[in-house]
C-alpha cells in the first residue's frame, strides 16, 4: 500500500540519496517547474516500459500539483 | 492524480512507494526551490524582503516604534514564538506611539501570499487594494518577509 508522505519526509528521503522522485503531471507542466531532481512520467503513460529506468529496490516518491 | 500513480507503481512491482499528495504547490508555498523553464523571478519569493521588523505580541509599542524607526522601516509584523503572523503594525499604529502592547495596537489577520504566488498577480492585488506591501508567509503561516510595492513594480 502506498505511504502518504509529507514535505519533511520528502526532504529527508532525498537528502539520504535513496529516493527516486517522479512527477506524474503532463510534460509541459513538468517543463514549467518541478522539484529538483525529479523525472517526469505522466500518469497516462505510467507503465512497465516507462518506469524501466527506475530501480525497483529503491523508494519512489510520486507527486503532482496538489491534492486534486 | 498522484494516488493513482502510486497504486500503479505498486502494481508494477515497486515495493516502497510514497505519495507526496500535497505536491509541488506545497513545496513552492514553503519557498523551496523548483527547477524548470518558468524563472523564479516571476514569483513573489524572489522579491521578498526577509529583514522586515517583527515583534512579540507582548512587546511595548513605544519600544517597537523606536526599533522599527531605527531600522528604517514603517511597518512591523507581530509574530508568535513560531514566527506565525498574528498581526501588523502599520504607519498609523507606529506613529501613534501609544502606551500599549503590540497586540493591542496591531491590525489582526493581514492578508498574506505564498512565495510561489505569481508576482504580477501580487502587484495587481496591491494596486487594486492600494497596499504598500504584502506579507509573504509559508502555508503554515510562518512569516518569510514582505513584498514591497515599490520593490516589485
Amino acid at each position: 500500500m502506498p505511504t502518504p508522505i509529507g514535505r519533511d519526509a520528502v526532504k529527508r528521503l532525498l537528502r539520504e540519496g535513496q529516493a527516486q522522485l517522479v512527477e506524474v503531471l503532463p510534460a509541459d507542466e513538468y517543463a514549467d517547474e518541478h522539484l529538483p531532481g525529479a523525472i517526469n512520467i505522466p500518469l497516462k503513460s505510467l507503465d512497465r516500459e516507462t518506469t524501466a529506468s527506475l530501480d525497483l529496490g529503491r523508494p519512489v516518491i510520486v507527486y503532482c500539483y496538489d491534492y486534486q | 492524480m498522484s494516488p493513482r500513480a502510486a497504486w500503479r507503481l505498486e502494481s508494477i512491482g515497486f515495493g516502497r512507494v510514497y505519495d507526496y499528495t500535497a505536491g509541488k504547490a506545497d513545496w513552492g508555498s514553503f519557498g523551496l526551490p523548483l527547477e524548470g523553464q518558468r524563472p523564479s523571478t516571476t514569483r513573489v519569493g524572489a522579491y521578498t524582503r526577509g529583514d522586515v521588523p517583527t515583534c512579540a505580541p507582548t512587546d511595548r509599542l513605544q519600544e517597537v516604534c523606536d526599533r522599527v524607526e531605527a531600522a528604517g522601516w514603517d511597518t512591523c509584523f507581530v509574530v508568535n514564538a513560531q514566527r506565525v503572523v498574528l498581526g501588523r503594525l502599520g504607519r498609523s499604529a507606529l506613529s501613534a506611539r501609544r502606551d500599549v502592547t503590540a497586540e493591542e495596537a496591531m491590525s489582526a489577520g493581514p492578508s498574506t501570499v505564498r512565495p510561489s504566488f505569481e508576482l504580477d498577480k501580487a502587484c495587481a492585488r496591491m494596486h487594486t487594494q492600494n497596499l504598500t506591501g504584502l506579507p509573504v508567509t509559508r502555508s503554515d503561516g510562518v512569516l518569510l518577509g514582505l513584498l514591497r510595492r515599490a520593490g516589485s513594480d
